[in-house]
């Protein structure tokens, strides 16, 4: 091992070791903790049923998104959900944790907000009672999900107890192909891989693709991290990371932006550093992709049949590709463009930035949303949501017949109220396909904001590059 | 406080599906709340375990019996990846399960099992597989047993398979330690990473209350 390099994990790891529990865990200092309206206040009562303080309320952050309604004047927030935001303001107040409550600046989806103040940066250690919360290691932070039981810990200590995964490294070389996405490419590793390809490993993705991306399409890549099974995906810090930090309200700033970004330079996979296991992707091979079934894994190209179970051999994947098809009412073999939606839903921790938006209202600008079908966009902050409507994306949306919505995780886990219909089909920029997440017997595709629009326009799931100029 | 696991020999259950993520074991409608704790065995598995109409479905196997009375599941591979939701374990919790046997679980629920004093078992496929074949041949009419101290699965009909488990897990359960005590006796080590930290970091430790 001493003769080999270090990974960018090893490094933000062993920064954060405050002290070695066993053979391969430690007990790490988390440096930010991000809280949100269906679990932070629950681990606040939990620390006070214990008799204990927040241990650092200045390193904790708090958001209300995942059971708020995103409709106008926040109307139709439901009962459970109206208790959940007025027990975290009581909770985060009394715990002096920062609030950035609903209407003011700075809410949004927890993982929307993170890197847009600044919350997020390089080289730091991030955990939030969400699976997603592998989105920040678009940064080149170490960023996990974590439970119930942890955030209560984290609350209490600062610090989580985690065995060191071990590591994986994606190569995405090659330039994206027309209509090709940051989304598609994480679809298709899903695809390559399996939704439990990554499981026990940190991926660090990386490659000329990677280092050509904007931050907000590395922030998108790293979401689908879990989607693969990986708790923790990260991308190495470079002048893109460090220009899109820059300026935000809690990155340092003057000398110490100097002193962080010096340290930050160092955040790199040494070249001889080795990895449990490589995985390389041409991105030239790769075009828009849906998925079919009710897993991640169950993905396609936009010009692909839907499977056959008769073509497969083995039972086991033959009954699960049987089930999937079931739940998904599709017809083995038939072209998976064509099939008819009744909903698209452009948000999420995957897909609601400012990029995203713009990518969505390049292909829904002087076009209308097909008749029968509902349209949603619902940005991932409010300064998302300034930001869109300041360039006049809301107004695109509007005049193209989509409804234009307020900040929250909405229609991707129909936690608050906001669900599409049992049996109606939808076509979602989110991240997760599975069995009823969208609702009781909702069936979704997954797809990149310009082919959910494009599939508002036709009705049916189609393929974007007839449609992007 | 985490319930404490030595040795659990009962009906098992095999759920074999691919890749069941925690919105199949519980519904975000069933789990949203701060006051759920208790009602939630019910619902586990919901959209497998109940028809649209709300009667149950005499197909899913924990409604038949003597299944019905299952302490442990084995189960097909990825089991409990998806969202982080510990509610997936306290449902299962809710209904008696108290170790799960599977050649593969998402690491997030992994990880909430072992707070909750659920024990999930790693071993490989073949022997998941022969596993749930033998209980499926039985129709469950044998007993599994799961034993911590020695980290055995012993099959209905006597075969014995060893398991790995990390020691600190073990030992965890089988004393039913709780973490943030074990944790907080390290507070001298915490505070003083964090005073050196703030020197090699200073951008991460905000002085004050920024609210």
């Amino acid at each position: 091992m001493d003769t080999c390099g270090r990974t960018l994990l090893a490094k933000i790891w062993d920064q954060h070791v405050i002290a070695q529990v066993s053979d391969d865990t430690d007990l790490l200092h988390v440096d930010r903790h991000l809280l949100h309206d269906l679990g932070g206040s629950r681990g606040l009562i939990d620390l006070k049923s214990r008799n204990l303080p927040v241990h650092n309320p200045e390193l904790t952050f708090a958001t209300p998104d995942h059971a708020i309604s995103t409709a106008s004047g926040r109307a139709g927030t439901i009962k459970t959900g109206q208790e959940l935001l007025a027990a975290l303001r009581t909770e985060t107040s009394a715990s002096n944790i920062r609030l950035f409550d609903i209407d003011q600046p700075g809410q949004g989806i927890v993982h929307v907000i993170g890197p847009e103040l600044g919350l997020s940066l390089p080289g730091c250690l991030i955990v939030c009672g969400d699976s997603h919360t592998c989105t920040h290691g678009g940064l080149g932070a170490l960023a996990f999900g974590i439970g119930s039981s942890e955030l209560t810990h984290v609350l209490a200590t600062q610090t989580i107890v985690q065995r060191r995964p071990k590591t994986m490294r994606v190569t995405f070389d090659g330039a994206l192909p027309f209509g090709v996405t940051a989304k598609d490419l994480i679809l298709a590793l899903i695809g390559h891989v399996g939704a439990a390809g990554g499981t026990g490993y940190a991926v660090e993705y990386a490659g000329s693709a990677i280092r050509a991306m904007p931050i907000e399409g590395r922030l998108t890549i790293c979401n689908l991290s879990v989607e693969l099974g990986a708790k923790m995906g990260l991308i190495a810090p470079d002048e893109t990371t460090f220009a899109y930090v820059r300026g935000r309200p809690y990155a340092p700033q003057g000398e110490m932006w100097e002193r962080a970004v010096a340290a930050w330079r160092t955040l790199a996979s040494d070249s001889d550093a080795m990895f449990d296991r490589e995985v390389s992707i041409d991105v030239g091979t790769i075009i828009p992709q849906i998925t079919w079934g009710t897993s991640p894994e169950h993905v396609l190209g936009v010009d692909g049949r839907i499977p056959d179970p008769a073509d497969i051999a083995d039972p086991a994947r033959r009954g699960a590709i049987e089930i999937a098809l079931d739940y998904m009412g599709l017809k083995p073999g038939a072209p998976i463009a064509g099939t008819p939606v009744d909903w698209v839903f452009i948000g999420s921790c995957t897909n609601s930035r400012l990029s995203d938006l713009r990518a969505a209202a390049e292909v829904a600008r002087g076009r209308k949303v097909a008749p029968g079908v509902r349209a949603w966009v619902v940005p991932g902050s409010e300064t998302v949501k300034r930001d869109a409507v300041a360039e006049g994306l809301d107004k695109i949306f509007i005049d193209a017949g989509f409804e234009w919505r307020e900040p929250g995780c909405s229609m991707c886990l129909a936690a608050n109220g906001e669900t599409v219909p049992p049996g109606q089909r939808s076509v979602s920029t989110s991240n997760r396909n599975f069995i009823g997440r969208q609702g009781p017997r909702a069936r979704t595709h997954l797809a990149s904001p310009a082919m959910a629009v494009a599939a508002a326009i036709s009705g049916a799931i189609a393929d974007v590059r007839t449609m992007e100029r | 406080m985490a319930q404490a696991f030595t040795k659990v020999t009962a009906i098992a259950a095999p759920i074999m599906r691919t890749n069941v993520d925690t919105d199949v074991i519980i519904s975000i409608n069933r789990m949203i709340g701060n006051s759920v704790r208790g009602s939630l065995g019910k619902w586990a598995f919901g959209s497998l375990r109940y028809r649209p109409d709300g009667s149950e479905n005499p197909e899913f196997i924990l409604n038949r019996e003597p299944y019905r009375a299952a302490e442990i599941l084995v189960t097909g591979p990825n089991f409990g990846c998806g969202s982080s939701r510990e509610a997936a374990v306290w449902s299962l919790q809710e209904m008696g399960i108290r170790a799960i046997i599977g050649s593969g679980f998402g690491d997030i629920f992994f990880a909430n099992c072992f707070q909750n004093g659920i024990l999930p078992v790693v071993l490989d496929k073949a022997t998941i597989d022969g596993l749930a074949a033998e209980i499926e041949a039985s129709q469950g009419a044998g007993r599994l047993s799961v034993d911590l101290e020695e980290q055995t699965v012993t099959s209905p009909s006597g075969i014995r398979h060893s398991f790995e488990i990390d020691p600190r897990r073990r030992a965890g359960l089988l004393e039913g330690l709780d973490e943030i005590s074990l944790t907080l006796r390290r507070e001298d080590a915490i505070r003083a990473f964090q005073a050196s930290d703030r020197a090699t970091r200073p951008w991460i430790h905000f002085a004050g209350h920024q609210a």
